[in-house]
């Protein structure tokens, strides 16, 4: 790919003739440190970025995978103190599960001190449910692209949007099953295909019926199976950015996560304070409680820490990957046709 | 694929999430980073654009003032690494040198829309890369570019007006007049007004310092009508009652920069510095670059056609113009190929005339080498001859001698014997 490469960069560059002789003007990119005598005013630039992104808001597409069961819904709704998740937006409660896996998403706009954010959740009913589950990931894999495809032909347009709706899947919450004994196979095959084109970041779910030790143990177990499979998730070692950057996610990576969680829109009272927790006949778990589970971990991670680096990540690598790849094959990936949209819509 | 999401109302909140860190977390990453902004001085030479950037920035910038006598426009430009707490700002200064020096101006703005259309092209190839990456790309775009008016106090220059009306579209403007110490306030006054008006007269789109956040539209819109800014540039610090400022001084007194009331320097360094340097490069990149590149690949026979086959069309044509252009190296390599068995065939005569030389001058050589011989053998045969004549009188000779011997020898052999007895 290298030489055919540069040779058509050359030919490129030949694309316009050129009848006058280009400006000598040498942009040199190293610098010559300047001394300061006094204040400019240069740091205000962050102000001023800062006031620009409030202004245009963001977008957070977020999606979960996982059994049914799992608490996949709760969990996103305690995550974002909302109602957020496809079960509760007044959609079909019905607890039918599909026949094939379906990717629903649902769109939010919540506002926290003057940031605004649309979320969007995309849940994935019928994963890992059904008796034969060959390939179901390959919904998942083909919807991801789908987005990356969406967001590569706005970007070659001639006239472009000033802002392109990005419905780029930014975070893949995959939710692992609390045995207690190692990964199955179906979570091994699933991020192995998935980590390439996403995001992954895998949660033991329900953790409350595992105990410390359990927990800890477990948590060991699945770390090593992912290593010695070569699954890498978010936050990925090759992506890390500096020294301080590589200090703060190998901690997470190798000892925080997967983070074993807990979800609940309920709220109990606890040593007079009001607490989102489930009550059981031994106690109640106090969700956001870090000696009783690990979701205040996973919320500062994804929401407090590394939101923004999610999209990042998912603009400078994946979406590029996927780029490289559709400029590079002659067709690439089958074109987004009218009915496969239809397809879809006549699966509910 | 179902979307509960065009038009998706808002949801409250229960409880602090956090994601309200977002806007730092963004920050953050950019301060990381690092940040770039480039500035296009343009202006005769004498104007003092060194000296104005050396005064907006604290500091003495390197290089030697221009002479008049440049055959041509040319661009010069600097980069710097600045640092304030911890913003680090990659700042790069790009002046015209010998702008309006020369006597035929038509062509003086060519250059500096060449320099800028070459960052601009830069950008695009990396952009069109299949292997790129932008977000580690040092971004060379101008962000705005200082137009300097000369303080005649009457009007513009037809210069300026052709030469603002060729960038207007293609880079952040904002035209400030220099050494405006050389206007009186009520001079000043008539000939802010009568540029203006040239400008609007013109159809020159200079740029207007954005209203649309309630926060800076009141000082932003103020500042929009004291455009053209009155400057005046100094690095010389002088003191001022207790104090120690950037300032100039004269016999009839000392006009200080950064008083409001003598120029408009702080309003300049307030507005395209404080407040507004990320909207001049997000300008350059959202409209600017935008128009840019839509030119550029409409030039390139790019077209948007049908929603079904965008990205095809673009693919396709992408496709079809790089075996256009495979086909045109091909054909070039063609003929460079042919050319090389053209050389080389030539060579090949060439040498075989230079061969046919040696063997000719050999042959030469071997005729009067054998020439050379045959006289030589010649001269041997009749040395020789000679050689053998003298033997034959030798012999001859000697005989006769022996002969002679012989009978006077039998005298002398008698006389001997005699003697004997």
């Amino acid at each position: 790919a290298g030489p055919v490469e540069s040779r058509t960069e050359a030919a490129m560059s030949e694309l316009v003739p050129e009848s006058r002789q280009k400006p000598v003007v040498p942009m040199k990119p190293m610098g010559i440190n300047a001394n300061l005598l006094g204040y400019i005013g240069i740091d205000t630039i962050i102000e001023q970025m800062r006031k620009k992104t409030m202004k245009t808001g963001f977008d957070f597409n977020i999606m979960v995978v996982g059994q049914s069961g799992l608490g996949k819904s709760t969990l996103v709704n305690t995550l974002f103190k909302s109602q957020v998740s496809r079960k509760s937006s007044g959609w079909n409660r019905e607890e039918k599960i599909p026949k094939t896996v379906e990717i629903k998403a649902i769109g939010h706009v919540i506002e926290e001190g003057g940031v605004k954010m649309k979320l969007t959740v995309i849940d994935t009913p019928g994963f890992g449910d059904q008796i034969n589950n060959e390939n179901c990931w390959e919904p998942i894999e083909k919807y991801i692209n789908e987005q990356y495809e969406k967001f590569l032909k706005e970007e070659v347009n001639i006239a472009r949007k000033k802002r392109i709706p990005d419905t780029r899947v930014h975070c893949c919450l995959y939710f692992i099953s609390p045995t207690g004994h190692s990964l199955r196979p179906l979570d091994l095959e699933f991020m192995k295909h998935l980590s390439k084109v996403v995001n992954i970041i895998p949660v033991i779910a329900k953790a409350d019926t595992m105990t410390l030790e359990e927990k800890t143990e477990f948590k060991q177990r699945v770390r090593k199976e992912l290593e010695v499979n070569g699954i890498e998730f978010y936050p990925q070692k090759e992506f890390d950015e500096d020294l301080e950057d590589k200090t703060e996610n190998d901690k997470i990576r190798q000892e925080s996560m997967p983070f074993a969680v807990v979800g609940s829109d309920k709220e109990y009272q606890v040593n007079g304070k009001r607490v989102l927790g489930r009550k059981t006949p031994w106690g109640i778990i106090e969700v956001e409680n870090l000696t009783h589970c690990e979701f205040a971990l996973l919320r500062d991670f994804v929401i407090r820490t590394h939101l923004q680096d999610l999209k990042e990540v998912t603009h400078n690598i994946h979406y590029e990957t996927y780029r490289a790849k559709r400029l590079n094959d002659n067709g690439g990936l089958p074109p987004m046709t009218v009915e496969t949209e239809e397809n879809h819509e006549s699966n509910l | 694929i179902l979307f509960q999401g065009e038009g998706c109302r808002t949801v409250p909140l229960s409880g602090h999430v956090g994601f309200d860190s977002l806007p730092d977390q963004l920050v953050n990453k950019s301060v990381n980073h690092g940040f770039c902004f480039n500035i296009l001085c343009v202006g005769e030479t004498g104007l003092g654009k060194s000296t104005l950037m050396d005064t907006l920035f604290n500091t003495k910038f390197e290089g030697d003032p221009a002479s008049h006598s440049q055959p041509g426009v040319q661009l010069k430009s600097n980069t710097y690494d600045l640092q304030e707490s911890n913003v680090n700002l990659k700042l790069t200064i790009v002046s015209t040198v010998g702008f309006g020096d020369q006597i035929n101006k038509e062509d003086s703005y060519k250059p500096i829309v060449e320099f800028i259309d070459a960052q601009f092209e830069a950008y695009l190839q990396e952009e069109l890369k299949i292997k790129r990456v932008l977000h580690n790309y040092h971004d060379t775009r101008i962000h705005a570019c200082l137009y300097f008016i000369a303080p005649t106090g009457h009007s513009l220059k037809s210069l300026d007006l052709v030469t603002m009306k060729k960038l207007d579209s293609k880079v952040n403007i904002i035209p400030i007049i220099a050494k405006s110490d050389a206007i009186s306030k009520s001079e000043l006054t008539k000939f802010k007004i009568k540029i203006t008006s040239e400008l609007v007269s013109n159809g020159v789109q200079i740029y207007q310092f954005p209203t649309d956040d309630e926060s800076v539209a009141e000082i932003n819109g103020t500042m929009n009508a004291h455009l053209p800014f009155a400057v005046i540039g100094s690095t010389e610090e002088l003191k001022i009652g207790n104090k120690m400022m950037k300032a100039r001084q004269y016999p009839w007194g000392t006009v200080q920069v950064e008083n409001e009331a003598h120029c408009d320097f702080v309003k300049l360094r307030e507005m395209l510095i404080r407040v507004n340097m990320e909207d001049l490069r997000e300008q350059t990149h959202t409209r600017h670059y935008e128009l840019y590149r839509r030119c550029k690949l409409e030039e390139m026979g790019f077209k948007d056609t049908d929603p079904d086959s965008k990205p095809f069309s673009l693919q396709e044509t992408y496709e079809a113009k790089r075996n256009e252009f495979l086909g045109e190296l091909q054909k070039k390599e063609e003929a460079m190929r042919q050319m090389f068995v053209q050389r080389v065939k030539e060579k090949e005569a060439e040498l075989k005339e230079a061969e046919k030389e040696l063997h000719e001058k050999f042959d030469r050589l071997k005729k009067l080498h054998q020439d050379e011989k045959k006289k030589l053998e010649d001269k041997k045969k009749s040395l020789d001859d000679e050689v053998n004549a003298f033997k034959q009188r030798k012999t001859a000779a000697e005989l006769l001698q022996s002969q002679a011997q012989q009978a006077g020898g039998s005298q002398t052999l008698k006389r001997d014997k005699e003697r004997k007895k």
